[in-house]
């Protein structure tokens, strides 16, 4: 059981180092944005996994920790980084 | 009993195991960004929903397994705000250019 | 045999994000980079067990240390041109390269010939833990075995603050740090941030309570105290408060001075600074932690938000 969740979290590891190419090639910054929220509940999932798979139980604490933090990178990115002259923040008025 | 619920662990883990694959490889392989964002969904929400139902027998207590649904229903929150933000974000960069 | 391979593939992964970030070309790109590796990191810390420094690590790394670089890259975006003209050569950068990959070796040896068992003082922690009244062993020894270590660290940052805040120009001095950030109040980023704001602090309070027996404890409460605050700002639910107020001054040092007030005592009472009379160790240690907390929140929160840069409008 434990050999199991181990490779499943080895498993999407993988896959989430597989989306990081996309933050890497990605043309625009959303793409790059979609990479590490990817990253972000990959790293949840792994955290969960290898939590269970060694009995750590500290490891959901880490896990909560970070599904709190998960879109913080992104508002900031959308806040700070994003195209100035349009507010990406605000709802569209409809036309 | 146990080996059904480690069964039952191993089926959802799998499953989930199968949505992350195909959020990334949707992710690498759609055409644009739209499109890409749907992909992510899936293993944000399927995937990682299938992995806390799966390690929900597994948890120690109760409190143990509330916050493993706390932490789903967070990124589940997280994953609908953000992928708000970045698909006005990628329109935006697309009026511009 | 499956642990090593997690191990292994977590490390050559590391190893990969790490010389991806350093020859990246763009910032953003770069610090994209460096916030995955954080991410990893933290996930390299479970599997050593080192769950209380997880936590900082996922806290800081995950959340405030990217929205500072992002910030930072933000507002240097315009000089970006600028730098690239000023690359140095080619020479210069092997010499780097070889100088960087002497001191990798170096380490890597150091570690290799420390002695097995490496010395440690884990079980000096565990005969005398009863006495601090705390079950989890790092916030005995942050506390109680080396609270003059801890004091030294809070004071360290609120100096450091301090310095952001004299970067700002002399006539914005007492003002608000950063820009007014404006949103609409019906969109999706106001919601969010209304919605996981207070979800946001109930669990900053469980891991802050936790702390004595679990992992957690007063720094990363803290932290995930600070990022809801920055997260209400840049929803524009709030404004960063001018750094002339006389509350905010107050509440930035009474964690220092209560620890110092704790120290003192223990002197009177015990003979040195910063020891606990016999049976007062906890509730004197919940009463630091009391008092950093705030004061912790306040300076993570100020260090974010910046120099002042608008001038207060008294």
């Amino acid at each position: 059981m434990s050999d199991f969740l181990l490779g499943a979290g080895i498993f999407v590891l993988a896959m989430v180092a597989l989306g990081l190419a996309r933050v890497g090639i990605g043309p625009g910054y959303a793409d790059r944005m979609m990479g590490a929220q990817l990253l972000g509940s990959g790293a949840i999932a792994v955290l969960l996994l290898f939590g269970a798979a060694t009995g750590e139980s500290g490891a959901v604490d880490v896990a909560l920790t970070l599904a709190l933090l998960a879109a913080f990178a992104s508002i900031a990115f959308v806040r700070f980084a994003a195209d100035k002259a349009r507010n990406v923040a605000d709802d569209e008025s409809p036309r | 009993m146990s080996t059904a619920v480690d069964l039952f662990t191993c089926i959802s883990v799998g499953l989930g195991a199968v949505f992350f694959l195909a959020g990334s490889l949707g992710l690498l392989r759609f055409p644009d960004a739209y499109t890409r964002l749907h992909a992510l969904t899936k293993a944000d929400n399927l995937g990682l929903a299938l992995v806390v139902i799966g390690l929900l027998p597994q948890a120690g207590s109760l409190a143990a397994g509330l916050k493993l649904i706390v932490i789903w229903l967070l990124v589940l929150l997280s994953g609908a705000a953000v992928s708000q933000l970045i698909a006005r974000a990628a329109r935006a960069n697309e009026r511009r250019g | 045999m499956i642990a090593t391979a997690a191990s292994a593939g977590l490390a050559l992964l590391l190893v990969a994000l790490a010389v991806w970030t350093v020859v990246a070309r763009d910032a953003l790109v770069a610090i994209s980079g460096f916030i995955a590796y954080g991410l990893l990191i933290a996930l390299v810390w479970v599997r050593l067990s080192g769950i209380d420094v997880a936590l900082t690590e996922a806290a800081i790394g995950g959340g405030l240390t990217g929205a500072l670089l992002i910030g930072a890259a933000a507002r240097l975006r315009s000089t970006e041109a600028a730098a690239h003209a000023e690359r140095c050569g080619a020479t210069t950068r092997i010499v780097a390269l070889l100088l960087s990959a002497a001191v990798t070796l170096a380490l890597v040896l150091c570690v290799f010939a420390l002695p097995h068992p490496a010395p440690s003082l884990a079980s000096a922690v565990q005969d005398n833990i009863a006495s601090t009244g705390v079950g989890n062993p790092i916030t005995a020894v942050l506390l109680a075995f080396r609270a003059m270590d801890t004091l030294l660290e809070a004071i360290v940052l609120v100096i450091a603050l301090l310095g952001v805040w004299s970067l700002g120009p002399d006539r914005a001095w007492g003002g608000r740090p950063g820009i007014r950030y404006t949103a609409d109040p019906n969109g999706i980023l106001a919601y969010f941030a209304r919605v996981l704001a207070p979800i946001g602090v109930v669990i900053a309070i469980y891991i802050f309570w936790a702390g004595a027996d679990h992992p957690g404890g007063k720094f990363q409460s803290a932290t995930l105290l600070a990022a809801m605050w920055l997260l209400v700002q840049m929803a524009g639910l709030a404004d960063a408060p001018p750094i002339g107020r006389r509350s905010l001054r107050v509440g930035l040092v009474v964690g220092p001075l209560a620890f110092i007030a704790v120290g003192f005592i223990g002197s009177f009472a015990s003979g040195a600074f910063l020891s606990y009379p016999d049976g007062w160790a906890k509730p004197l240690i919940i009463v630091i932690e009391a008092a950093l907390l705030p004061s912790l929140t306040l300076v993570l929160g100020l260090l974010l938000a910046g120099a002042p840069a608008r001038e207060s409008s008294k």
